[in-house]
């Protein structure tokens, strides 16, 4: 029975990981196709289903809609309202507003909001005009220098404008009815035209047609200037490759005479979303499908996988599952060591194959090595953690591996997962970093470096919380936690050290010269003494188990100055650089960090494994 | 006299001073990171790194508060060699450690030469432009040319910070010496009309000077801002008749000409310049964006190379990641300007840039190797054990 159980729990997680895959859609309406369809945003080819989530991210936070009347919303089905429904998506408390004094402005009160903090776009229409004064009142100041209210009140502006940019970019958000009047006008175009000639000659001969058909061009127009999404395919054989606007396209109906089919579609979408006539929907998409099959399946292969890849969440599966790892190989110190480590093991293999197998899903949706930029990062740094405490775990056996391994998956998902509340994390690439030869060698060789260097921290951490709190730590585990510490601080300064000269030598490719002494290069330099500083200490005798410890957790401090801290040196660390959420993280970090170091330094007799310590 | 030299010997091979050594030089970058807020990267390398002991003003005064770059290096560099001298024996087991140290010589070498002899200069080209010098980003010039021959210019070039100085300068190729009546390091200057009623009589007599007024304004030391210094000097002749006063300032497009001993003169504070023996012509300059996005996806320079003894004559396109080598110098894609019709480039001299190649590699090999045999010792050690 026993040897069953670590097996039962990898069943249970492996259960655990697929089901947001084989969740049944509750919605007559074909959602997913939906969210399959293919457009251009901020310069890459992604389906609606990533532009509703990474959305929704952006203005609230997280994915989840809770309409008025209290139910709950499917990120796809949300957009559906915006695009084709403004009316009732101005009702859904979407916009997050925590600054005060930005609530002022609109005269609400956080018991207005949902949840305290969300709010609808009708509650801001008021007062918009003033939003717009103050956020140009606020670009005013450069953006280093600017206090939390005025990013704020930027921010909002911002979402507010993306939001109006999203509504006008597949048809034109007026309440009329859209496709009536696009078919109207395919079927008196040529009258239509001659209609507003002769108007504009001063023989005005149809002037009901002609101000129908210069309304419409108006309207194009609009859509042309506001709408944001590039939602048209280029015609198959084209020589233009360019994706563009249903504004645009439907301008185009005036030079090539007909209605571009894909615009007709999106209005035939919007008017069976209206009625809620699920099986006409279902049918225009599977048309609309069958289109797309055959005119640019490539691009259809990863978006596809990218609405796969958005369903199965892996990165959030596997918070769970590493949470649910570190409670089993915790309790494996007090009580059934054997089973509770075994489970513990397989659950990290499993969370760690999962977020591999996510990595390499955003690789090759992207065609990129696997860090682009500080969200990868954090996936990365928390992957070769995890990689690195299977190791341990495999050749030491005692649930230390398990737990570390748990501590650094978990906190690096969450960090990855506030990072990702900035927009799409699938960027494109500026064009300094446009080379994926460096970004596969430095970027990758330094990421693996800052999760060493952090594992090595947390494996200090693990002793001393252990050896003050717990009467689980003995000398044979101490010894080998010492050992772990210094062999994981060897590999961390091979890689810090390489990826840090790779570095010097991308500059000097690029750029002529090796090294620039700027925040990141300086950074990294630091990390990189660091590590030397520790590998030296040990060998002079300056420092043993317990100075190794305090040594290693400083480890941490340093990597996050480099990771982080840099990064809010470019925004300034004047006035408000203090008062940013993640600086005060990074400060919170480095307290207890610095707590930690003070804890080790507390005289042995006062450990509750003093007994067993030697 | 032995005894103090063991002592000696002993004090910097001892691994304790590594220690602290490296301790102090993280303690440098970490305060050299934060100080670039204030100062910018430039003037943070030259307080912090390119010195044996960092300054500090206080109350004008410059007190010595940290050991720099050049010190905490220099003892670094001591104590490895040192080290290696005195105190290790080589084995084979040792190699890595040798190897790790010796590429770390010579990265420190390497730094400390590039500190010495790294240039950068900047070339702007306007769509169709052909140019043979570049330009400093921080430096200037005073350019006192003798344009008599419609051939050729002969051009005396005085650094701008000798004007700051209180000696007049002197020139054989020039009949009359450079007196500096005042100097201002960023200063802004204006046409007296633009201003209305300037009470300040004219700074100086001849030429636009007259017309002008110089507002002296505090020194930037900010990455994307340059100073702008401005001088007003007098050119006096033999007997010490004097020409005139002239202001001069890199704000001022145009030379300033003036006739005297018959002869031509321009006058022109620039950025001081760095002719070549060949040039370079903007053939065309595009900036790819993303589809529907401002993000840029790359900018190039389709730039044509001509030396002047004729061997070399071709077109080549300058991107980012893809540098122009030429002349033991580097040109790279630095910017852009004018709505994408001038591109800026980069130029940069390093003559010991193969050295952190080679450091790169020794450190690489040597770290493997010496963490490969600790390893294989501890899986031995474990399989006994087993």
């Amino acid at each position: 029975m026993k040897r069953l159980i670590p097996t039962l729990i990898l069943l249970l997680g492996a259960i655990g990981l697929a089901y947001p895959l084989l969740r049944p859609t509750p919605s007559a309406f074909d959602l997913d196709g939906f969210g399959r369809i293919p457009v251009v945003a901020n310069g890459r080819t992604k389906p609606l289903d990533s532009v509703a989530r990474n959305t929704l991210l952006l203005l609230q936070g997280r994915q989840r809609v809770v309409t008025p009347d209290g139910s709950t919303l499917a990120p796809t089905a949300w957009l559906l309202d915006v695009l084709f429904r403004p009316d009732r998506a101005d009702s859904y408390q979407h916009f997050e507003i925590v600054n005060p004094g930005l609530l002022d402005v609109f005269g609400l009160t956080i018991e207005d909001g949902a949840g305290k903090k969300r709010f609808s776009y009708r509650q801001l229409t008021p007062k918009l005009e003033e939003l717009d004064r103050q956020a140009q009142l606020a670009q005013g100041v450069e953006s280093a220098l600017r206090t939390a209210y005025q990013r704020a009140v930027v921010n909002l502006r911002d979402h507010v404008i993306f939001y109006q940019q999203l509504k006008h970019s597949l048809v034109m958000p007026d309440g009329s009815d859209f496709l009536g009047n696009l078919l109207r006008l395919q079927d008196n175009l040529a009258a239509g035209i001659e209609a507003v000639r002769s108007r504009q000659s001063g023989t005005p001969s149809n002037p009901e047609l002609a101000s129908f058909v210069m309304e419409m061009g108006s309207k194009f127009m609009r859509m042309e200037q506001i709408g944001i999404l590039l939602v048209i395919p280029p015609a198959k054989g084209a020589a233009d490759t360019h994706w563009v606007k249903a504004g645009k396209a439907l301008l185009g109906t005036f030079q090539v005479d007909s209605v571009n089919v894909h615009a007709l579609t999106f209005a035939g979408l919007q008017r069976t979303w209206n009625d809620q006539n699920a099986e006409q929907f279902n049918t225009l998409l599977s048309k609309q499908r069958a289109e797309a099959e055959r005119a640019y399946p490539e691009i259809l292969k990863k978006t596809d996988a990218e609405v796969r890849f958005n369903q199965a969440e892996p990165f959030y599966s596997s918070m769970a599952l590493y949470v649910l790892a570190f409670l089993l190989a915790a309790c494996s110190w007090l009580k059934w060591p054997e089973v509770l480590q075994r489970g513990a093991y397989w659950l990290v293999l499993l969370a760690w194959v999962a977020t591999t197998a996510g990595i390499v899903m955003r690789m090759w949706i992207e065609g990129r090595p696997p860090v682009t930029n500080l969200y990868s990062s954090a996936l990365f740094v928390g992957w070769g953690c995890v990689g690195l405490c299977l190791i341990l775990e495999k050749i030491y056996r005692n649930g230390i591996g398990s737990v570390a391994a748990a501590l650094t998956g978990f906190c690096t998902l969450v960090i990855a997962h506030h990072l990702s509340l900035t927009g799409d994390t699938l960027e494109m690439m500026r064009a300094v970093l446009d080379s994926n030869f460096w970004l596969a060698t430095h970027v990758v060789v330094i990421t693996i470096g800052y999760s060493a260097t952090y594992l090595a921290g947390f494996l200090a951490v693990i002793y001393v919380c252990r050896g003050v709190f717990t009467r689980s730590l003995d000398q044979a585990t101490a010894d080998s936690l010492n050992r772990m510490v210094y062999g994981i601080t060897c590999f961390a300064t091979l890689f810090n050290l390489v990826g840090t000269i790779l570095g010097g030598i991308w500059a000097d490719q690029s750029w002529g010269r090796f090294w620039g002494w700027d925040p990141k290069e300086n950074g990294a330099l630091i990390i990189v003494i660091w590590n030397a500083i520790i590998l030296h200490a040990r060998w002079g005798g300056l420092a043993r188990t317990r100075g190794l410890m305090a040594l290693a957790i400083f480890g941490n401090i340093v990597t996050s100055w480099s990771w982080f801290g840099t990064n809010m040196l470019g925004v300034g660390l004047h006035s408000y650089g203090f008062m940013d959420q993640a600086f005060v993280a990074l400060v919170a970090f480095v307290a207890t960090q610095l707590a930690l170091i003070g804890l080790i330094y507390l005289p042995k007799a006062h450990w509750r494994s003093a007994s067993t310590l030697r | 006299m032995a005894d103090i030299w063991n002592s000696f010997v002993k004090f910097f091979t001892s691994l304790q001073v590594t220690v602290v050594l490296l301790a102090l030089s993280i303690v440098l970058i970490f305060a050299a990171t934060l100080d670039q807020v204030n100062l910018g990267i430039w003037a943070v390398q030259e307080k912090y790194f390119r010195t044996f002991v960092v300054l500090w003003n206080v109350k004008g005064f410059p007190v010595p508060v940290f050991p720099g770059g050049y010190f905490i290096g220099g003892l670094l560099l001591l104590n490895l060699i040192a080290s290696h001298l005195y105190r290790f024996k080589f084995t084979w087991k040792k190699s890595g450690i040798f190897l790790t140290h010796a590429g770390l010589i010579i990265l420190l070498i390497g730094e400390l030469l590039t500190g010495l002899w790294q240039e950068e200069f900047q070339l702007r080209l306007d769509q169709g432009q052909t140019r043979n010098y570049s330009e400093s980003y921080r430096e200037n010039e005073l350019a006192v040319i003798d344009a008599t021959d419609p051939q050729w210019d002969q051009v005396i070039a005085i650094p701008a910070e000798r004007l700051g100085g209180r000696e007049p300068i002197q020139h054989e190729r020039l009949p009359f010496r450079v007196v500096t009546r005042s100097y201002y390091p960023n200063a802004i200057v204006q046409m007296r009309e633009q201003l209305g009623n300037v009470s300040t009589p004219p700074p100086a007599s001849r030429d636009i000077g007259a017309k002008l007024v110089v507002i002296p304004t505090p020194i930037t030391y900010k990455q994307n801002e340059r100073n702008q210094p401005s001088a007003v000097i007098e050119l006096v002749g033999p007997a010490n008749t004097s020409l005139g006063t002239w202001v001069v300032s890199t704000m001022l497009a145009q030379p300033q000409t003036f006739d005297y001993a018959g002869r031509t003169w321009r006058l022109a504070l620039r950025s001081t310049r760095a002719y070549k023996p060949y040039s370079l012509t903007l053939l065309k300059f595009s900036h790819d964006r993303y589809m529907g996005t401002d993000i840029p996806k790359n900018f190039a320079s389709k730039v044509r190379l001509h030396s002047l003894d004729g061997q070399t004559d071709r077109e080549t396109l300058i991107y980012m990641n893809n540098p122009l080598r030429y002349d033991g110098l580097t040109f790279y894609q630095a910017g852009f300007d004018n709505n994408d019709t001038t591109t800026i480039l980069q130029v940069v001299r390093n003559p010991s840039w193969l050295l952190p190649y080679i450091a790169c590699v020794m450190m690489g090999l040597g770290l493997s190797i010496q963490f490969g045999i600790h390893l294989v010792a501890f899986a031995n050690k474990r399989r006994k054990t087993a």
